[in-house]
């Protein structure tokens, strides 16, 4: 007798949503292990990491900012991974997209007009899509893997930044450090939302964007065609749609949403071009993607987990003097849980003699 | 999913909240202690940068014991995170919140418009208002002084200096550097390798290989790692530290070391909020300050070269040497302080050439 | 300096640049062979770097320290193997938790050694090879840790290719159905797959905190676990070819130090980009004939493998 896995024929419904509870439970144990055994109060300790970041208005607009970035390229990522496209360099095409964006309105300083943030939205999002595209090509035509092209474009791209903001885009007031002059606070900025947050109108891309993805993946024959060259690229091929196309289209919606994304950073929080615009957004937005089981609403709600998780971390380290190495062990075993509860929403256990069950 | 997370979570807080409220120390008795907030670039380390802060913050509370509580917080990013730690820290009680790196610039400025009653510190920037103050080391001034000890010890007249990237402040170092160096040993050259990242120790040991292969004898850093003093150990040549006493890594090589000293600053900052006589300010302390200071020498410096050094040391702190002083001319020939003359600050602060002796140019 | 010191100087640190990368993605290699994707190389790596690093300092032996990497590595990818082996949950989300949690793990383990020094290994000069010209230097008078990567090399491709249990692991990464109906234990090969890929990540690890630069600081891999898995997709899963990526990787970092170095004058960023875009356009050039690479990628790699019979 040993416990085994068993499939179940139909995902569970019911363990969809007791899964969270039993990643709940097991995190609530490791804090109890992890943060007693550095003597702090391990119930404070969870109140602070989880729910002390919520406690406020100003908390919580903290955790749409820190999720809009995610919500926008792991949106483009689960496209893409549905289709089986392995797009890992939404950093770059973010970063990109934040380049372009700002370029816009650096290039329109002392022209600005009502006209100049639709115009940085665009090119964020078309800068995306272009950097996003060059892996695409790269694979269609040469067949150069993805996964490798996507993820050496990121570097590339970040050091084009630095190159960008240490020379010709420097600020001419700037002393010569390395950043760009501040954008318009009219024209080239997003709007904040709510008085005494930072709360800006990138949320509102994050939302479109949830609902647009959701439209396209369940609703026209493009999110269909995506998810069947991916699934079955061979019956794709029967019925006249190439595997080529899906590369294409999921690199173009995957790039053009992390160049919005970059575009939202710099637009709305951070006001101007810089060294460093991402601390790893499109890296992070890889494992949203799978937590959110590649669903938009999936996506939304994983994205607030892994925003929540950074400021929890930053909040142990503000009020309980928690190292940053403390809080990166807790978000791992965190990230740990999750993922093998929701096991039991496919699988259940048995104490197996061995024997299989039933099967469809 | 998270949903159910953050609900249940939810729940767990309303019961755990009434518990927690209980579990928090009661305050020691005789009033509050001052809360002192720091945010910093990477984690603190060994040595580095970010190391030296946190030397100063730890003197600040050794100099008040109970009096004082400080914070830190630990590899925040210079974008959008910025804001939200450095107002965390406000709104949580910080009196005095220190922010310790160039990107946190505007963040700092904009945090402390809501916050006209917490004073505000920012390392290496420019922008101040009435609570927010800048501070930052005359680092060249130490930079200058090693340049002279490294231009007596170099055999090859070849020195190798591994630097970050090519903004202000380290090409102010480098020239510094070049300028002391060729003071004694006009014939010397500095090879620079920029590696294009703060901190990656394999390729800065890497940078340290490949200039020693180049023929350098004496090597210097301008990154956050130990890697390159380490290097010089390893191989059997020189080498001057950066920020911090690195001589833990190359107890032979390391012949000195240009050092961040806050501690004085801190302390004295934190003093006057206690005193209630803050006010926002623009300090840019050097050796005279105690800002910069030099690491002991190591025992292969002879005492002619340690007299030197303790006689320029002495000139700077005294305000009678300026390591910028002209004739100077840039690596292109062209004079760029005629003879007699010094630099401003403000030129200081936005140099954008190298002087005559450095092999390498400068993106535009 | 004359251009044959040179060259001699950019080869051997080419060899030492590529070594952490051959290792780990030699390592990552066995277990994509096997059909499991891990994307936590660079966690296993740093806590494989720091538990090296610990144990050479507790106990003064570096060949000890060297063992201990291997074993955090192993562990690490235990972690890993029950996560996606046994409970099936997704391998990329599972490979970037491990990554995550291995940046602070390591990051704990090693708050009180931090900045503590250590002798690490020294090159050791293989009498009469390292007296070749040129050739000797470069390959023969480096240290252990570079000549048990050649060793590795070889054992792996005459594994791989040369013996029943290469051919097993092939069959069960290519079509883990059919292996497990002619009655291979897919899940157990799996398991020795991904735990030699933990090994050969913590010895990078110890390779980068025992040899390379020896001492232990945060996240000193600094995002060499993610070239080495790039490699492997580059190599299109062929040891050889991940000699090759690595030692080109490294090479171009390193000729590109050694250029700035007499100052021509290019922007340092853009030159920091070279050896991203070589990579790129190498693999453009080698990946034209899409029957080679189909011959090579694991047809099962990624996909999750559930006994039915």
């Amino acid at each position: 007798m040993r416990l085994k896995l068993e499939p179940r024929p139909v995902a569970s419904k019911w363990m969809g949503y007791a899964s969270p509870l039993i990643a709940a439970g097991l995190t609530v144990i490791a804090a109890f292990i992890l943060f007693g055994a550095l003597g702090k109060n391990p119930l404070l300790a969870l109140y602070t990491f989880a729910i002390q970041p919520l406690t406020s208005l100003y908390g919580l607009a903290e955790l749409a900012i820190k999720a809009t970035p995610l919500v926008l390229c792991a949106l483009g990522l689960s496209v893409g991974f549905r289709g089986n496209v392995w797009n890992i360099g939404a950093e770059g095409q973010l970063t990109v997209g934040a380049i372009c964006g700002g370029g816009v309105a650096l290039w329109a300083f002392g022209n600005e007009g009502w006209w100049l943030l639709p115009a940085m939205i665009v090119a964020g999002a078309l800068g995306g899509m272009a950097y996003g595209a060059i892996p695409a090509v790269l694979k269609n035509r040469f067949n150069a893997n993805e996964i490798l092209t996507s993820l050496m474009l990121t570097y590339v791209s970040i050091q084009f930044l630095g190159y960008l903001v240490t020379g010709p885009w420097r600020d001419p007031e700037g002393f010569n450090f390395p950043q760009t002059r501040l954008f318009d606070t009219e024209y080239g900025s997003l709007p904040i939302l709510l008085e005494g947050t930072r709360l800006h109108a990138g949320v509102f891309l994050a939302v479109a964007a949830v609902i647009v993805i959701w439209v396209l993946m369940s609703r026209t024959f493009t999110g269909f065609q995506i998810e069947v060259g991916g699934q079955a690229p061979h019956a794709a091929a029967y019925a006249g749609y190439s595997q080529k196309r899906v590369v294409l289209l999921s690199f173009l919606i995957g790039g053009g949403l992390a160049g919005l994304a970059g575009l939202s950073e710099v637009a709305g929080s951070i006001g101007q071009l810089q060294p460093v615009i991402s601390p790893g957004y499109g890296f992070a937005a890889i494992i949203v993607a799978f937590l959110g089981r590649l669903h938009p609403l999936g996506v939304l709600f994983a994205s607030l987990l892994m925003s929540l998780m950074y400021i929890g971390g930053e909040s142990l380290q503000m009020n309980l003097n928690l190292p940053l190495a403390v809080t990166g062990v807790f978000q791992g075993l965190l990230l740990f849980f999750v993922l093998g509860s929701d096991v039991l929403i496919r699988y259940r256990i048995t104490l197996g003699s061995g024997r299989r069950e039933a099967q469809v | 999913m998270t949903g159910m997370i953050n609900r249940f979570a939810k729940r767990l807080a309303a019961g755990l909240a009434a518990l927690c409220a209980a579990a928090v120390p009661a305050l020691p008795a005789g009033g509050q202690p001052l809360k002192v907030g720091f945010v910093y670039v990477t984690p603190v380390g060994d040595a580095g940068w970010t190391y030296q802060h946190d030397l100063g913050r730890r003197a600040v509370e050794q100099a008040f014991g109970r009096k004082v509580e400080t914070t830190a917080v630990e590899s925040v990013a210079e974008g959008a995170d910025a804001a939200r730690v450095i107002r965390e820290l406000a709104a949580s009680g910080n009196r005095i919140i220190f922010t310790t790196s160039f990107g946190y610039m505007n963040p700092t400025i904009a945090v402390a418009r809501n916050f006209p009653a917490v004073a505000f510190e920012h390392a290496s920037g420019y922008k101040r208002s009435k609570n927010v103050s800048t501070y930052l080391g005359r680092f060249y001034e130490g930079r200058y002084l090693t340049g002279l000890v490294a231009g007596k010890m170099s055999k090859s007249g070849i020195v190798g200096y591994v630097a970050a990237f090519p903004i202000p402040e380290v090409v102010r170092g480098i020239n510094a550097f070049t300028l002391g160096l060729r003071a004694v040993n006009p014939k010397a050259q500095v090879r620079v390798i920029w590696t294009s990242s703060w901190y990656d120790p394999g390729k800065e040991r890497e940078a340290a290989e490949a200039l020693i292969a180049q023929g350098a004898d004496i090597l210097t850093q301008h990154t956050d790692s130990t890697a390159v003093v380490q290097a010089a150990e390893d191989r059997g040549v020189y080498a001057i530290g950066y920020h911090s006493d690195m001589s833990k890594y190359g107890p032979r090589a390391q012949l000195t070391a240009s050092t961040h000293n806050w501690a004085n600053y801190y302390i004295k900052r934190v003093r006057q909020v206690i005193d209630k006589t803050w006010r926002s300010t623009d300090t840019w302390g050097g050796i005279g300050e105690g800002m910069v200071a030099l690491a002991p020498f190591g025992d292969a410096v002879p005492e002619t070269v340690r007299r030197l050094v303790r006689e320029k040391t002495a000139a700077i702190a005294e305000g009678r040497l300026h390591p910028f002083t002209g004739p100077v001319r840039d690596n292109n020939a062209v004079v760029r302080i005629a003879a007699g003359e010094t630099l401003s600050d403000a030129q200081l602060l936005k140099i954008d050439w190298l002087v005559q002796g450095v092999t390498g140019t400068l993106p535009r | 300096m004359d251009g044959i010191d040179t060259a001699v100087a950019i080869a051997a640190g080419t060899m030492r640049a590529g070594t952490p990368l051959v290792l780990a993605a030699l390592g990552e290699l066995i277990t994509e062979k096997s059909g499991v994707l891990n994307l936590g190389i660079e966690g296993m790596m740093l806590v494989g770097a720091v538990s090296g690093f610990i144990v050479t300092v507790l106990t003064g032996s570096v060949y000890l320290g060297v063992c201990a990497a291997i074993i955090a590595g192993m562990l690490m990818s235990l972690i890993f193997g029950v996560l996606t082996l046994s409970m099936m949950t997704n391998q990329v989300a599972s490979g970037l938790a491990l990554t995550i949690f291995g940046v602070g793990l390591s990051a704990f383990m090693g708050i009180n050694y931090v900045g503590t020094p250590i002798a690490g290994l020294k090159p050791i000069a293989i009498p009469v090879l390292s007296d070749v010209p040129v050739i000797g230097p470069v390959l023969f008078n480096q240290d252990l840790l570079v000549y048990a990567s050649y060793l590795l090399f070889f054992a792996i491709a005459w594994f791989l290719y040369r013996t029943r249990w290469g051919l097993i692991l092939r069959a069960v990464g290519e079509t883990h159905d059919a292996a497990h109906a002619i009655g291979h234990p897919v899940i157990l090969i799996r398991y020795l797959a991904v735990m030699f890929g933990g090994a050969m990540a913590g010895l990078s690890g110890a390779y980068l905190s025992l040899v390379y630069t020896p001492q232990w600081a945060e996240n000193m891999s600094a995002g060499r676990g993610w070239i080495a898995l790039a490699l492997v997709v580059f190599a299109t899963w062929r040891p050889g070819r991940v000699l090759l990526g690595a030692y080109l990787f490294g090479g171009i970092t390193i000729l590109s130090l050694h250029v700035q170095a007499l100052g021509y004058n290019v922007s340092s960023h853009l030159i920091a980009t070279l050896p991203y875009l070589a990579t790129i356009v190498v693999l453009v050039i080698i990946s034209r004939d899409i029957t080679k690479i189909k011959l090579n990628a694991p047809a099962s790699l990624g996909r999750p493998f559930h006994p039915t019979l």
